[in-house]
């Protein structure tokens, strides 16, 4: 039973989101939150992540948006005075704050007790020694190995483990100078290497495992030790990739009994040795050939597999921790989804569950794509099916990376056979695209299990799809049996169609009249074998009969004639979606994959939209999405939840079975947007702004011609087809241009042109300009001010803006990649006047119903429209939060036919200020620039509130990761005219005392103007010329580093400067801020100053929020 | 890197096959293993791993088999000649498929593991079992579980399969619960297994005994004598034995009569004994409790059973139809021990006075999980007079 003594829970969140610590912990903190209230204890969670659900007050009493760091999160405890406090619940950003706060004495000094896994457990997983130790005493295998000092030391330790053997050097950054060694020759190379590397000359040699299995296991434990295995899953990619970039099965495939339940017991023992209570991850290598094991580690919190499991079984992981974290064990509580059976026994599945990552690399020039130990992912999707040519089938979809399945629509090109060897060996994120091309090319199973760990069964998978992919393209027409077992292996009406030529929607009419359909299966952790109150579904082709029935329920109150934009004729005539009768049922689509550019804002959106209408009086509200890092899949959030794709086919399947009064598309980001028209066409009824009008926002020209009628102006656009009109239009309008291709080469797709040259150069090396594919080029506007405004509109004429936010940086730098501020703090009143009158005009001319977001430019006294969002944006949740006006809330009233409420703004309601700062993730992307510009390339954000701009950036800044040192070192390399915009910041630093250090031109002006004392450093590729930066890095000897790219431009040219991109990815490796923008540089630098006589405030949200 | 890859004859040019339950449900789908017509009554286990071990399971005698998870014969069959290290077969609960069918949704046609010998399609070719998948295995599932488990009639056969047939051969066949199978699955001779006879000896009851059993008696350090389900309690004496050990088996415990006396001669003594699955229902049988048929059965691998006594939840591997009724043990010296967490059905019982235990359960798992192998160590206490 809980423990009665406590009272109030401090709950801490993981921050931003980033690679490997992303979504899931809001599903793991919302859980916990839930878990916790219910019990009647009081709820306090620090987190900066403005864009979480967890942060909404509606499910933690207090919620600070502080950085979880030990000293702010000691703030919080002294002014909250919690009697407990929950570290496994913010990945290992909260683990390590918890850590150092006992460390620290800070949670004895309060009383506040540690609930669920205690410090000492916490550090037996994460220290290596203790680990070690403790799996020997309790005779658990790990891998083999040692540490070498010398070459001598070396060969003997690998007499013992044999070849191949995996070199780790001990004490270097970034894992430099490991290697695998297959022979005496490479060991020799690696390991001289490795001592000369490493700063306490050691290497850690280990029998490499990289073809082992990777297996996991999800287990559960009480204080009482009732333990239980929820789930287990098999890493296709084998231990070589890391689990977070690895395509994962659920359950294991490829292990018997034996072996299945060996490492289960074994990861209960071990898990007992740690003594967890709560939730742990316990990673398995397990020898192909053989029952030989290691364990690998333990993760005594909630993790990215854990959400993955919980989302696969529908065991709520998260909130089953937490009770146990309170005093529960196990068998007290009740399976959540059958709510008769106890949440003491392991889920059986009967389908299949597979994870495949999303990675982003075209967001990133240079970045490595290989797949290693180093996480790379941003997001991921999973499918749930009875086959697993179904399931991933239906991932590839997910991904939404422009494929309708496993398959891409031609055999890729190698230059040789090797190359396609080579890409099998060695595998990147198309890894399994290329297996498949390896498989239409004739390559037999085994010759390319000879290539790869991956399990044979795997590709033997995967060939079934090849063949019937040549099944397909051999057909002179539609085939009932042949379409039936396409369809069972996870084929697309659009796969179909392309085959056989013909259209989509003759496919799904075809099979429709021969009832082949996919059915509705529930997710009910126990195999059907008890009945299950459960409404967390998938579809599969792989059965015969649905498992719910969707009845009529009451109409929704007030059902006065539904809010509906004008639905368009149906074109599909077997598509009998145009009845509703305002039976109280509605769809929302959300955001599916995370990526750079869409990430947990949109679950926020979704989540709430769903409340928004179960408030407004809808009586069932149903989900589709495949993120599993998502709170919007969670088992209680909406009434029914379709773990699906996002793709036409799949949605309008799910409204046939739903039959809703209509479907809303706004909060899911711009899957679910670019899916109106569709849906529409096909006889949905969007809720929301209506298609056309949709349309008519996203369509450049059609928005154009509407600001040429309002008379709002925007930056000179026009869309070329070849390049010689493209230089006379660039010429006529001045350059720096903005440049977006239909078509790219290589690299990212928008390029701000400064000159004539590289126009040319770029539309004839990067991009493609033809009839097929035009360039769309506008005017790119330099020294303005870049504005959003966000709002709800009801479709009648009533607008609400939510608020007007600046964005910190001069225009030019992606909204997603800005620093943002509320209210806006350089804007006079006549350019709010204005905005606001935009800002009106547009959401009533394009009858917006819903929420919408306008991305404006301010140069000197004129505003120009760069774009308008009719849907849900990225900054709405930063916007609700901070004015306690929920944007989407109002929106769901909208769409259920209410009208807006007639109140003020809300931003105007507001003291203080609110500062969002993106968090990037550029340490886990090798290679990767960190230059930013018109392409996004954050993958998270923070947000912090303050009674000033100060205050409110420096809690920012430090909840993304910057160390506000007031003292140290700092180099400054800046090139051209950008010098002289430095000397006010280098006047700043010297003020505080910093050290100055800075590259050869840069130090010669700096001297020339007076600060004497800089100190001249050389280029990394001139290493002989001393002092080098090289050295400064490597010895950690400055805290940040001011570095402008010597182009005028933010945007760098294709040559670019080698030196300064590795003085940045040096600086990225070694933990080292680079500011590449010199606004962010002055600011950062006003924030030090502030932070010399100024203390943060600690304030929960309301806080702030008063007037 | 080396996996061993085994190709089968093409699915999808297979054998037609058709399912019929005893309440007109039909289901039609691809046939595997020998083509063959069978009755059985129909069963589902929600175990997502071990077939080859459920399959030789002697308790599954006179039914067919439903795995729930959809994708089987991933790993494909090792051979009955990998032994462990008491030179039992090591994957194999007997020396042959015991499951009158096997019925799941979908066969993999390779199998790819280091100790496959062959796919399960050949195996059950060879061991002239007929298998159908491809069939909707989750609804299945549902009717036995909405209409309890029920018997049921499998063809495979690579000609059309006559619907008339199947009706009048399943309403013909006998019923499951008027057949007693223990004869069938029972050793005809005594068999010894030992590793150091100086330890001591277990006799097994054999009532239709898996393997993994002896390998955990073997393990606790005994020897074995596994003798025929009819032996007489003289029988048993002549090998002074430290314990006794009533087995699993198939089929209704009343059925069971010899044995059923048999474990009354064994409350009598103080003998030491563990019952499993059908010896649990046989020495609550003789101590005049009784026994009824659950609506679907227990069979799994995680199921949550309570030990009373020292409160602890374990997750437990079990195949089981009947069940002791808990208010008919009142009359007994039989308590409740272990209560299934989910619908608080009698998972195991212990005697008052004597050294006498038993469980519903499988602590031998194979398969399942391994968390209740601790009973064959209290046994092995209780032998040594703790």
């Amino acid at each position: 039973m809980p423990l009665q003594s406590v009272r109030k829970v401090l709950v801490l969140g993981s921050g931003g989101i980033k690679i490997g610590e992303a979504g899931e912990f809001d599903y793991s903190g919302s859980q916990c939150l839930k878990a916790i209230r219910e019990e009647g204890v009081q709820t306090v969670l620090v987190n900066p992540n403005v864009a979480t659900i967890q942060t909404d007050t509606r499910l933690a009493d207090k919620v600070y948006l502080l950085p979880v760091t030990p000293a702010m999160v000691a703030r919080v405890i002294e002014q909250e005075r919690p009697d407990g406090i929950m570290l496994g619940f913010g990945g290992q950003t909260a683990l390590n704050c918890g850590v150092a706060l006992k460390k620290q004495g800070i949670l004895d000094k309060y009383g506040v007790k540690v609930l669920g896994t205690s410090v000492e457990s916490i550090e037996i997983a994460s220290n290596r020694e203790l680990f070690k130790q403790t799996m020997h005493n309790n005779k658990i295998e790990i891998v083999r190995g040692r540490a070498a000092h010398s070459m001598d030391e070396a060969l003997a330790i690998v007499k013992d483990l044999g070849y191949p053997v995996m070199i780790r050097v001990a004490f270097t950054l970034g894992g430099k100078g490991s290697g695998i060694a297959h022979n005496e020759y490479e060991l020799y190379e690696i390991v001289q290497r490795g001592l000369a590397a490493s700063m306490i000359h050691q290497v850690m040699l280990e029998e490499y495992i990289g073809h082992w299995k990777q297996i996991e296991y999800e287990i559960m434990r009480d204080y009482k030790g009732n333990a239980i295995t929820v789930c287990n899953m098999e890493n296709i990619l084998a231990m070589r990739v890391h689990t977070g970039d690895n395509i994962v099965i659920a359950p294991s495939q490829t292990i018997n009994n034996h072996e299945y339940h060996m490492l289960r017991s074994i990861g209960i023992r071990a898990v007992e040795a740690c003594k967890v209570v709560g939730e742990c991850n316990i990673q398995f290598a397990l020898e192909p050939n053989s029952e030989r094991y290691a364990v690998i580690e333990i993760n005594p919190r909630l993790s990215r597999s854990s959400a993955l499991a919980s989302k696969a079984t529908g065991y709520p992981l998260a909130y089953m921790a937490a009770k146990l974290a309170l005093g529960y064990t196990l068998d007290e509580l009740l399976n959540r989804i059958t709510k008769v059976t106890t949440a003491c026994f392991e889920p059986s599945l009967d389908y299949v569950v597979v994870k495949v990552p999303r990675w982003d690399f075209k967001k990133f020039d240079r970045a490595n794509r290989k797949l290693g130990t180093q996480m790379k992912s941003v997001g991921e999707v999973m499918a749930i099916a009875r086959t697993f040519e179904e399931a991933i089938q239906k991932a590839y979809r997910m991904l939404d990376i422009g494929l309708d399945g496993v398959l891409r629509q031609e055999v890729k090109v190698f230059r040789s056979e090797e190359e396609l060897e080579d890409a099998i060996m060695n595998p990147d994120d198309e890894i399994l695209l290329n297996i498949i091309d390896a498989l239409r090319l004739g390559w037999s199973v085994e010759r390319i299990s000879r290539l790869t760990p991956i399990d044979p069964w795997f590709i033997y998978r995967l060939k079934n799809i090849v063949d019937m992919e040549n099944m397909l393209k051999n057909l002179k027409h539609l085939d009932e049996d042949v379409i039936r077992e396409a369809k069972r292996l996870g084929f697309s009406d659009r796969q179909i169609a392309r085959y056989l030529r013909m259209d989509e929607d003759d496919v799904r009419m075809f099979r429709k009249a021969r009832g082949i359909v996919p059915v509705v299966k529930q997710i009910d952790t126990l195999a059907a074998e008890w009945p299950a109150k459960t409404n967390y579904l998938y579809m599969t082709y792989g059965g015969i009969a649905d498992d719910i029935q969707v009845r009529d329920v009451v109409a929704r109150d007030g059902a006065d004639a539904p809010a509906s934009s004008t639905t368009s004729s149906s074109t599909d005539t077997n598509t009998n979606t145009t009845n509703y009768n305002g039976n109280g049922r509605v769809i929302v689509i959300g955001a599916g994959t995370y990526r750079i550019g869409s990430s947990v804002e949109f679950d926020w959106a979704t989540v709430n939209m769903v409340w928004g209408l179960k408030e407004h009086g809808f009586k069932e509200v149903a989900v589709i999405n495949c993120n599993p890092e998502t709170v919007s899949t969670d088992y209680d959030v909406s009434d029914r939840l379709y773990f699906e794709e996002l793709t036409l086919e799949r949605v309008l399947d799910v409204y046939e079975k739903e039959m809703p009064e209509g479907i809303v598309t706004c909060v899911g980001g711009q899957i679910a947007n670019n899916l109106t028209p569709k849906l529409a066409e096909h006889g949905a009824r969007i809720l929301g702004t209506s298609k056309d009008d949709i349309d008519r926002a996203e369509d450049r020209a059609k928005f154009s011609a509407l600001l040429d009628m309002l008379g709002i102006k925007q930056p000179a656009w026009q869309e070329f087809t070849s390049i010689d009109n493209a230089k006379v239009f660039c010429r006529s309008i001045g350059y720096p241009v903005l440049v977006r291709p239909s078509y790219v080469l290589s690299g990212s797709a928008m390029r701000v042109i400064w000159d004539e040259s590289n126009l040319e150069h770029y539309l004839s090396m990067a991009a493609e300009v033809s009839p097929e594919h035009p360039v769309v080029i506008s005017k790119f506007i330099t020294d303005a001010l870049e504005v959003e405004v966000d709002g709800v509109a009801d479709g009648n004429g009533n607008v609400l803006i939510g608020a007007m936010i600046e964005h910190v940086e001069s225009a030019g730098i992606h909204s997603g990649d800005a620093m943002m501020v509320i209210p806006p703090w350089r804007l006079s009143s006549k350019h709010i006047h204005k905005l606001r009158e935009y800002t009106y005009a547009i959401a009533r001319a394009l009858r917006v119903k819903g929420p919408f977001n306008i991305q404006y430019i301010v140069k000197g006294d004129d505003v120009y429209v760069i774009e308008c969002n009719v849907r849900a944006s990225r900054s709405m949740p930063y916007v609700s939060k901070f004015t306690g006006i929920n944007l989407i809330t109002l929106a769901a009233g909208v769409i259920a036919g209410k009208a807006l409420p007639e109140i003020d703004e809300p931003w105007l309601n507001v003291k203080g200020f609110a500062v969002k700062v993106p968090q990037f993730s550029f340490m886990q992307l090798e290679g990767a620039d960190i230059v930013l510009g018109v392409e996004m390339k954050s993958t998270g954000e923070v947000a912090c509130f303050g009674d000033t701009f100060y205050d409110a950036l420096s809690k920012a800044l430090m909840a993304a990761g910057y160390n506000l040192a007031s003292r140290g070192s700092v180099l400054i390399t800046v090139g051209g005219a950008m010098k002289r915009r430095v000397l006010p910041i280098v006047s700043a630093l010297k003020a505080m005392n910093f050290s100055i250090y800075a590259t050869e031109h840069t130090a010669e002006f700096l001297i020339e103007n007076g600060f004497k004392d800089v100190q001249i450093v050389y280029k990394i590729s001139e290493p002989n010329r001393k002092p080098n930066i090289s050295d400064l890095l490597h010895a950690r000897a400055v805290d940040f580093i001011i570095n402008v790219p010597s182009t005028l431009t933010i945007e760098k040219y294709a040559e670019m400067l080698e030196d300064e991109y590795m003085i940045r990815r040096k600086a990225v490796e070694m933990g080292i801020p680079v500011f590449t923008n010199l606004d962010v540089a002055n600011l950062f630098i006003k924030t030090l100053e502030w932070m010399k006589s100024n203390e943060p405030s600690v304030s929960p949200i309301r806080g702030y929020t008063l007037v | 890197m080396r996996v061993k890859i085994q190709a089968m004859r093409k699915v999808y040019d297979g054998y037609k096959a058709v399912l019929m339950l005893e309440d007109g449900s039909i289901f039609k789908g691809i046939g595997f293993g020998y083509p063959c017509r069978v009755v059985g009554e129909v069963v589902f286990n929600t175990g997502m791993v071990g077939y080859t071990e459920a399959l030789t399971d002697p308790s599954y005698r006179g039914q067919m088999l439903c795995l729930t998870y959809p994708l089987v014969g991933n790993y494909g069959v090792p051979s009955y000649s990998v032994k462990d290290g008491f030179g039992l077969p090591k994957y194999f609960e007997a020396d042959s498929i015991q499951a009158k069918a096997l019925i799941i949704h979908e066969l993999s046609p390779y199998a790819s593991h280091w100790a496959a010998s062959k796919t399960l399609d050949q195996w059950l070719y060879e061991e002239h079992i007929p298998g159908i998948h491809g069939i909707d295995t989750r609804e299945l599932t549902k009717r036995l579980r909405v209409k309890g488990v029920m018997m049921g009639v499998l063809e495979v056969s690579k000609d059309d399969i006559s619907i008339e047939d199947l009706k009048s051969e399943l309403n013909n066949a006998k019923r499951y619960d008027e057949i007693n199978f223990v004869h069938e699955v029972s050793s005809k001779q005594v068999i010894k297994y030992s590793v150091d006879e100086s330890n001591g000896t277990v006799v097994l009851i054999d009532t239709g005994t898996k393997y993994s059993i002896i390998r955990n008696l073997l393990r606790t350090g005994y020897s074995v004598v596994r003798l025929p389900y009819n032996s007489s309690i003289s029988d048993v004496l002549s090998y002074k034995p430290d314990g006794v050990l009533l087995s699993n088996g198939p089929g209704d415990p009343k059925l069971c009569k010899e044995t059923i006396e048999l474990a009354r001669d064994l409350l009598d003594r103080d003998i030491p004994v563990l019952g499993i699955c059908l010896g649990e229902q046989i020495l609550a049988l003789a101590s005049g409790a009784e026994t009824y048929k659950l609506q679907y059965g227990h069979r799994g691998q995680n199921k949550p059973c309570i030990n009373l006594k020292d409160k602890r939840c374990y997750i437990t591997s079990q195949n089981h139809g009947y069940c002791v009724d808990p208010d008919t043990l009142k009359g007994t010296n039989f308590d409740v021990w272990f209560l299934n967490a989910d619908d608080k059905t009698v998972e195991g019982i212990i005697h008052r006075e004597k050294p006498i235990i038993a469980v519903q359960f499988h602590p031998e798992a194979a398969p399942g999980p391994y968390d209740c192998m601790y009973i064959f160590d209290m046994l092995a206490d209780m032998m040594r007079g703790g």
